[in-house]
């Protein structure tokens, strides 16, 4: 079977302004990139611990999101995904990122659709998008990024282009963005 | 955990940590072992296609993020290099069976389990003072032969950067001819 060629997967494990969904200034001197699960678990402890951290670094901080759904283990991970990806599509991805993260346990495809009129977005719209599979490409392609950086699970942090593979304390996470050891 | 105890397979045709895991370019030692109870898979059945071979300690052993579940994810990935996953441990078919069905496994498991180890220890990933084998990885080209092995801390999940990493360049060897 002939490949599709995979000039649309980002390869870098950095965050690229022009394609990833960021927050902080596109060259802050420190650049965070997750690959994360709206249904997983961890995700949802470390999710306070980004913002936290957030909140810490302002604006030396450019924080970026790539989509790694494991869809065997948790059935709801990839509409999710691209229910976030068609919220960004409607210009709200971070906030409907950051609904989902504190509602996983309502993953539902009715859930994300009054997600999105809580938003003030076009649920239909959002819904239809996702039930086409409008955002499963971009979906797949942050999927495969991720698998050629050795993603084992997630979430999985890769902090100026290099695999952080510390604890997800704040503190953590902290001393390593600062270029300190961890303890 | 230490930022600094694990490591990220290495994309050259390594054996990896000094091991005494076959190395690439050894023709990878046939065999034939029970996917299920009543199903054996024999390793040149797939002589024309790449093989993923995947040894890994044991089933339902815990390690940071779950191998098996997460190859299971990938198995579309491995699929577009018309690759077949292969996952052994040496654990029984029943316990695999179990294994699968709890996990949604949908590739061949293999049991590795009479004589045990015994094709663990033909790759050389064999553990006797733990009776199981590495974690550890086989890309056989469609020659059958071993075109790029790396054996891994064996509580660590080594993801999939490098198996990719390995198809594509048999790829590119492939379209080069």
């Amino acid at each position: 079977m002939k490949r599709e060629m995979s000039g649309t997967i980002p390869e870098s494990a950095l965050p690229m302004p022009d394609r990833d969904h960021i927050q902080g200034p596109p060259d802050a001197p420190i650049m965070l990139l997750e690959y994360g699960d709206y249904e997983c678990p961890y995700c949802g402890e470390t999710y306070p611990v980004v913002k936290a951290i957030q909140e810490r670094l302002g604006d030396r901080l450019c924080f970026a999101f790539r989509n790694f759904p494991l869809v065997h283990s948790h059935p709801h991970a990839q509409h999710a995904a691209e229910a976030a990806e068609a919220a960004g599509a409607q210009g709200r991805f971070w906030e409907m990122h950051d609904m989902l993260y504190e509602n996983q346990n309502a993953l539902e495809d009715e859930d994300l659709a009054e997600y999105a009129l809580s938003l003030d977005l076009d649920a239909e719209r959002l819904l239809v998008e996702v039930r086409a599979g409008a955002h499963t490409g971009r979906v797949r392609q942050d999927f495969r990024s991720g698998a050629r950086l050795d993603v084992n699970g997630t979430p999985s942090f890769f902090i100026n282009g290099v695999r952080y593979n510390g604890s997800h304390g704040v503190e953590d996470l902290l001393a390593a963005l600062a270029g300190q050891p961890v303890r | 955990m230490n930022a600094t105890t694990k490591s990220i397979p290495s994309r050259s045709h390594s054996r990896g940590n000094g091991s005494t895991a076959l190395p690439a370019g050894t023709p990878a030692p046939d065999f034939a072992l029970k996917s299920t109870p009543d199903q054996t898979v024999k390793l040149s059945e797939f002589r024309g296609r790449p093989v993923v071979l995947a040894f890994y300690p044991a089933d339902w052993s815990p390690v940071c993020g779950d191998q098996m579940a997460l190859y299971n994810e990938m198995r579309s990935e491995f699929q577009e290099f018309g690759a077949e996953l292969l996952g052994i441990s040496v654990d029984g078919a029943w316990c695999h069976a179990a294994f699968c069905r709890d996990r949604k496994l949908h590739f061949p498991v293999l049991a590795d389990f009479e004589p045990k180890g015994e094709v663990a220890r033909l790759y050389g990933v064999y553990r006797q003072s733990d009776g199981t084998s590495e974690r550890a990885l086989f890309v056989i080209d469609a020659e059958g032969i071993i075109h790029w092995s790396y054996v891994s801390p064996v509580g660590v999940n080594p993801g999939a950067g490098g198996i990719l990493a390995a198809l594509e360049e048999l790829q590119r060897e492939t379209e080069g001819q």
